[in-house]
């Protein structure tokens, strides 16, 4: 099997420097203009039918891949299986509508508190949580994403129920650019200015102490407490961070699209998310971009055969796990062979 | 809060939890013994259960004609009917769950993958199979037919003895003896054990592996199957999505009692049934998942790997 990823960054590595910038500014421009892309003739393909082209790359796809780079914290990063990660995102989208609506803050200062918020609930249920390994772990997150839906559903009177809460207010002009309805490619930047504040912090992460104690915790936890790396703490920041990614995305879901409710929040959307990690590649942040893409992108481009898109969906996951089992784009061959080693 | 129902109706909740608890065991035991041998939470056992009410279904007004307004059956008729369609549901869930590992593990077990891939796999299924259903049955609630008149024993300080919830309540404490023997006492079942302590000392010791696995899908899908046949007797409907809220409950059963344990995913499911019943009794009903999880999270944190579970050292994935 050729590991795409090695490939890529064997070529990488072989670039000097101001290769490596002119490329990274001109993929950021492409993705930047995607939103025009529908409209263009050689790549209209690309429309989606039903929901406009632009809408779908904010949400799904923008939403996904930011909450996919969250997820990818907790379960690639430091191993830790979360089944409940929805849970973040309505505790963010729920600050911000509850904040906009109730009390008039606009995004930009609903968001310091929606992470927050979200922090602390990923503290809250971490402290018990982390204590367990493996699938009791998934358990919990799993519950966890229940209580947060049903206390949302039942909290009539904060929440508004299983109705919601309607008019949020779209954010704020910066730098010019309008949030509204009829701009969705500003959100759509919005989104990518997030994805790679996201990809930055966890590159950084990555290379610093907290990533190597991830890594130890995911190959080996005993060994990883004997060696002196405190477990749980760094188990709880990884989850924490995830939780913030998650809030902020919330905060940013809330404000584009005015109203939610309960709905949006169930355990198929962590299990989408989740599904997006394994699909690209657990651990590998441009594996993760890529599947999170793929995944929220295809179900609203095949829109068209409407019944039977999840069915479609849902083969494409069995036929790439088959062929793929390490995602499109697998983690490094090095952080590989050592997992192979532990069995 | 309304404490008082549990002096006035306690002798109901319970036996009402014990027949919901035992339905909760009798799936948990699909999920146990897949985790006992392969580690992996087989998330596409709720799917198995749905299509295993549908089986207990296209029996019964399908193939027997009996339609939902139809009066009950009586006598031999009444008992053949059910027999047939409790052993058609087991024999259609136990087919569905073997032909399941076979699309989503085997070639994963074989390439050695990482646990999360076939964890996707397995929703891949699950997804495939829940919505093909919907489809299939425009989304619509399916109302069962009554074959069983549902006459009661008696009563016991407000605790009704039916027919159909005794009758799950025997049949599913046979089927987990049935199961404990099997597995303690018979050749295949010391494979499986064999099996669920090591793959690689199993291996040497001749144990077709591929058989085991196979086997242990097969008796997953063959609790799961009696838990559709009690799940329709009893509550007479069914949909595409049925298995998702049972799926879950049952799953947390298992962890509860402990996964990969026999005994615990029976008592767990017992408990579960149990706490499900007095918490939507004195909190609301709308409360009742909250309650699970949070009884969940104080039994795992007393002890981390549930009621009657294994050593932490292996549970560890």
């Amino acid at each position: 099997m050729i590991n795409i990823r090695d490939k890529g960054a064997e070529i990488w590595e072989n670039w000097n420097r101001p290769t490596r910038v002119i490329f990274v500014l001109s993929t950021i421009t492409i993705i930047a203009l995607l939103p025009f892309a529908a409209a263009w003739g050689p790549t209209s393909f690309l429309d989606t039918p039903i929901t406009s082209f632009k809408n779908v790359l904010v949400y799904p796809v923008g939403m996904f891949v930011l909450m996919a780079l969250g997820l990818n914290i907790v379960v690639g990063k430091s191993g830790l299986l979360d089944l409940g990660y929805v849970a973040f995102f309505a505790i963010g989208a729920y600050s911000q509508a509850i904040l906009s609506t109730s009390f008039g803050w606009s995004t930009w200062e609903a968001l310091p508190v929606g992470i927050g918020l979200a922090m602390v609930s990923g503290v809250l249920l971490g402290l018990p949580a982390l204590r367990l390994r493996g699938d009791y772990l998934a358990i919990i997150t799993l519950g966890f994403g229940e209580i947060v839906r049903i206390v949302i559903l039942n909290s009539r009177k904060v929440t508004g129920g299983p109705d919601g809460i309607a008019g949020i207010k779209n954010p704020p002009a910066i730098f010019g650019l309008e949030f509204d309805l009829f701009h969705p490619e500003h959100f759509f930047w919005l989104v990518g200015v997030m994805v790679l504040l996201v990809i930055w912090m966890v590159r950084r992460f990555t290379v610093r102490r907290p990533g190597r104690a991830w890594e130890a915790i995911r190959q080996d936890e005993d060994v990883a407490s004997l060696m002196g790396v405190n477990t749980l703490v760094y188990k709880l920041w990884s989850f924490v961070i995830g939780a913030a990614v998650g809030g902020a995305g919330g905060v940013l879901y809330a404000s584009k699209v005015m109203v939610i409710s309960p709905d949006m929040f169930k355990f198929e959307v962590s299990v989408l998310i989740l599904a997006c990690v394994v699909f690209g590649g657990i651990g590998n942040i441009w594996g993760v971009v890529l599947g999170a893409s793929l995944l929220a992108y295809i179900p609203d481009r095949i829109r068209f055969i409407s019944d039977a898109r999840q069915v479609i969906f849902g083969l494409v996951l069995i036929i790439m796990m088959n062929l793929r089992p390490d995602g499109l784009l697998p983690r490094k061959k090095r952080e590989k062979i050592s997992e192979k080693r532990k069995k | 809060m309304n404490f008082s129902v549990v002096t006035s109706q306690f002798a109901s909740l319970v036996l009402q939890g014990v027949a919901l608890g035992l339905i909760y065991s009798l799936i948990a035991l699909g999920y146990t013994m897949v985790y006992g041998v392969l580690r992996l939470i087989n998330f596409a056992n709720s799917e198995v259960f749905m299509v295993g009410t549908f089986t207990v279904l296209f029996i019964q007004v399908t193939v027997l004609g009996h339609a939902v307004t139809r009066e009950p059956m009586h006598g031999w008729p009444l008992i053949l009917a059910l027999a047939l369609s409790l052993i058609a549901a087991m024999g259609v869930c136990a087919l569905l769950a073997m032909l399941v590992e076979v699309v989503a593990y085997r070639r994963l077990r074989a390439k050695g993958a990482n646990r999360l891939a076939s964890l996707i796999s397995a929703i891949g299924v699950s997804i495939f199979l829940s919505e093909s259903w919907r489809i299939f049955t425009d989304s619509r609630p399916h109302a069962g037919p009554r074959l069983l008149e549902k006459w009661s024993f008696g009563e016991f300080h407000g605790a009704n003895f039916r027919i159909d919830t005794m009758m799950a309540i025997f049949a599913s404490l046979i089927i987990y003896m049935v199961l404990l023997r099997f597995v303690n006492g018979s050749r295949l079942g010391k494979a499986i054990r064999a099996v669920s302590m090591s793959e690689e000392n199993s291996l040497l010791m001749g144990i077709n592996l591929n058989r085991v696995v196979t086997l242990t899908f097969a008796i997953g899908g063959l609790t799961t199957g009696a838990a559709a046949f009690f799940y329709i007797t009893i509550y007479e409907n069914t949909v595409f999505n049925v298995g998702f809220n049972l799926g879950i409950a049952a799953f947390t059963a298992a962890i509860l009692g402990g996964i990969g344990n026999l005994r615990g995913a029976f008592f767990g499911g017992l408990a579960l049934g149990l706490t499900e019943q007095f918490a939507s009794a004195i909190i609301g009903s709308q409360w009742k998942a909250v309650t699970v999880f949070i009884v969940l999270v104080f039994v795992l944190l007393i002890k981390p790997s549930g009621i009657f579970g294994e050593a932490v050292q292996q549970t560890r994935t």
